[in-house]
């Protein structure tokens, strides 16, 4: 007779290695009540993360500090403090370079800082994971909650995931490294939230048992070896093409730049699967009025349709979990139907604005509408929303005292 | 008049634990049975300046989050949030909705003519509540103020239970907690004065109560129906 032994396989913290359907999908949750900042220790916790580095900076220090207790309690391999977030992001990618599953958090100016190393890990492929509590951006001071930082990342080569709150977070934090590591994608992602917003407020958040985790990550599935000064990432980094004008060197640049855009159209299938679809939607389906929105305003606006409902206006909400990629078909069959279609922003730039209205230039007849927008940390109660809207229509708000 | 939804705002000072009253009132109301977020004003928060925090309890799942701009329940945790206008708000009540009330910390009247006027003509009650002399004459320190006014207010408002309020207590203290530095700190300033985390526990426990059995006296008194329906029964995820 014939005896079947299941290999049963652990991790170096020693929790069962689990494939990510199972974590993401299958395994039993139970709820835990926690802030956004314990959220993403818990995801860090699920993924078997080799390496963190870390930097304070307001709101995320406590989520870095989190992912040190988790380091301290064997779940992380390597954590240390940088000199600066420039230093963070450059470190990270060494581990990363080195083969390791790295991760790290930073906020406002602590990105500006970093800003170079984030087209560098995109150009060398890097499956490194940011997860951005975004806030305000100098000058004048501010550390509230404020989206701008995220129009700067748009065109890194980095995807970018929005999240809406705790859960979201801890779940795109797991799918994040999935998504990354396929070795056809293999680009950074950058898991956003707005800070405070959601770093600081404590829900109810479902969550897997906490000795099961993904994966180990498997350096030697890279599209690129790792660290070998003879090919590239390492061969253009040691010998750079800028040193040679010659139209070789031009052409590599550019062929290199495509690629890694390419890299991240090539995870819109994977993506879909792990997060289960690039948007959601929220309210009635017919309705004509549409708000499109990512993060907490996507929060806000579902809270406008309910109240929206009660004035015998029918709304509905479609919000964006990736910005890159950028969910295109997704909107333009969203809008189908739709008359006004709202964006309420975090921000002053209106940048989610400019991308709906790029994606649906000459596809769509509605009237793209950039508001409610606040900035600088002002909360945008979803009665503020709602008044905007009403504008359309001449009516008085009932709900604004 | 059926509300879906009840929002808190917690004026208060740095260092009065407001923050710590705000995730106690939610995951007491989680553990009712309701949908419950909470989350503190997003700032460098510093003793005895302004501090602020909120809580929103519903029937149905809360995506609201920030500030609470227009609430049904304002909890003043020091008489000089209305006094000396250390408030993020002015006045403190700005924004408050019909039959809202207000619950504040206080041994004497402190509103003007022209806020009672206001304040009334938007039907909303007031309770005048000494919570601060609550925690000293129950838990024998003034650092159980929080635990008065999570007291009164489930005893005005009529939602959440006294079983659950201790769960709410107990989970907050007795669990593994990280918060900042700063409340940390406070924390184990906390527990010197106890001496022990039980006895804290208990001393808090009993200053809930009795908060809680005084505002609900009050309530029946002037009429004041429940804010919210009986819990939906959430089904777990």
């Amino acid at each position: 007779m014939q005896t079947v032994t299941e290999t049963v396989v652990y991790n170096r913290a020693g929790q069962r290695v689990v494939s990510p359907d199972y974590l993401l999908f299958e395994a039993p949750r139970t709820k835990h009540f926690m802030t956004g900042s314990e959220a993403v220790k818990e995801a860090v916790k699920r993924s078997s993360v080799d390496a963190s580095v870390s930097y304070p900076i307001t709101p995320q220090s406590e989520a870095a500090h989190l992912i040190g207790e988790l380091w301290v309690e064997g779940y992380v391999g390597v954590y240390f403090r940088g000199e600066s977030e420039f230093g963070v992001m450059s470190e990270l990618a060494g581990c990363a370079m080195a083969g390791a599953r790295a991760i790290t958090t930073t906020s406002g100016p602590g990105t500006l800082r970093a800003m170079e190393n984030f087209p560098m890990w995109a150009g060398t492929r890097i499956p490194v994971q940011l997860v951005l509590m975004a806030r305000g951006v100098n000058s004048p001071l501010s550390i509230q909650p404020d989206n701008l930082e995220v129009s700067f990342l748009l065109d890194t080569g980095c995807m970018i995931w929005y999240a809406e709150n705790a859960q979201d977070l801890f779940d795109m934090i797991i799918a994040g490294f999935v998504v990354a590591e396929q070795p056809d994608v293999h680009v950074p992602v950058i898991t956003a939230v707005d800070g405070f917003f959601v770093s600081h407020t404590r829900e109810a958040v479902m969550l897997p048992p906490d000795d099961i985790a993904l994966p180990p990550y498997n350096p030697y599935k890279a599209p690129m070896p790792v660290i070998d000064a003879e090919v590239p990432p390492g061969r253009f980094l040691r010998d750079p093409f800028v040193m040679k004008s010659n139209y070789i060197s031009y052409a590599t640049h550019a062929s290199w730049q495509w690629e890694v855009r390419s890299a991240i159209e090539r995870s819109r299938p994977y993506a879909k699967h792990y997060l289960r679809g690039l948007t959601e939607e929220f309210g009635d389906p017919t309705a004509e009025l549409l708000f499109v929105a990512c993060g907490t305003a996507a929060a806000q606006s579902k809270e406008a349709v309910r109240l929206l409902e009660e004035e015998g206006i029918k709304a509905r909400v479609l919000k964006l979990k990736t910005i890159r990629p950028f969910p295109v078909e997704e909107l333009r069959q969203a809008v189908k139907g739709a008359k006004y279609i709202f964006v309420p922003e975090f921000n002053v730039v209106g940048w989610l604005e400019r991308e709906v209205r790029r994606y649906l230039y000459g596809v769509c007849d509605a009237e793209v509408i950039g508001a409610p927008r606040v900035a600088g940390g002002m909360t945008m109660p979803p009665e503020f929303i709602v008044k905007e809207v009403m504008k359309l229509t001449g009516k008085e708000v009932k709900h604004v005292l | 008049m059926k509300r879906r939804r009840v929002n808190i705002r917690m004026p208060a000072l740095g260092g009065q634990g407001a923050v710590t009253a705000a995730h106690i009132i939610a995951t007491a109301a989680d553990y009712e049975g309701y949908y419950a977020v909470s989350n503190p004003f997003f700032g460098a928060e510093k003793r005895m300046a302004p501090a602020e925090s909120y809580a929103r309890i519903g029937m149905e799942p809360i995506y609201d989050r920030g500030e609470v701009v227009y609430p049904d329940v304002i909890m003043v945790f020091h008489p000089q949030v209305i006094t000396m206008g250390k408030s993020y708000t002015m006045p403190f009540y700005s924004g408050i909705k019909r039959k809202g009330l207000v619950i504040i910390n206080t041994e004497e009247d402190l509103l003007t003519e022209e806020d009672k006027e206001r304040l009334e003509s938007l039907e909303v009650k007031v309770l005048n509540f000494p919570a601060t002399k609550f925690a000293i004459d129950i838990a024998g320190t003034e650092l159980s103020t929080n635990m008065a006014m999570i007291g009164a207010l489930f005893g005005a408002i009529g939602v959440v239970g006294v079983e659950a309020i201790e769960e709410g207590i107990k989970s907050r203290f007795l669990k593994k907690f990280v918060a900042s530095g700063g409340t940390a700190s406070l924390d184990s300033a906390l527990e010197r004065k106890f001496k022990k985390k039980l006895e804290l526990i208990e001393k808090n426990l009993n200053t809930a109560r009795a908060a809680y059995e005084l505002a609900q006296r009050w309530a029946q008194e002037q009429g004041l129906e429940a804010f919210l329906p009986p819990p939906p029964k959430k089904v777990a995820v």
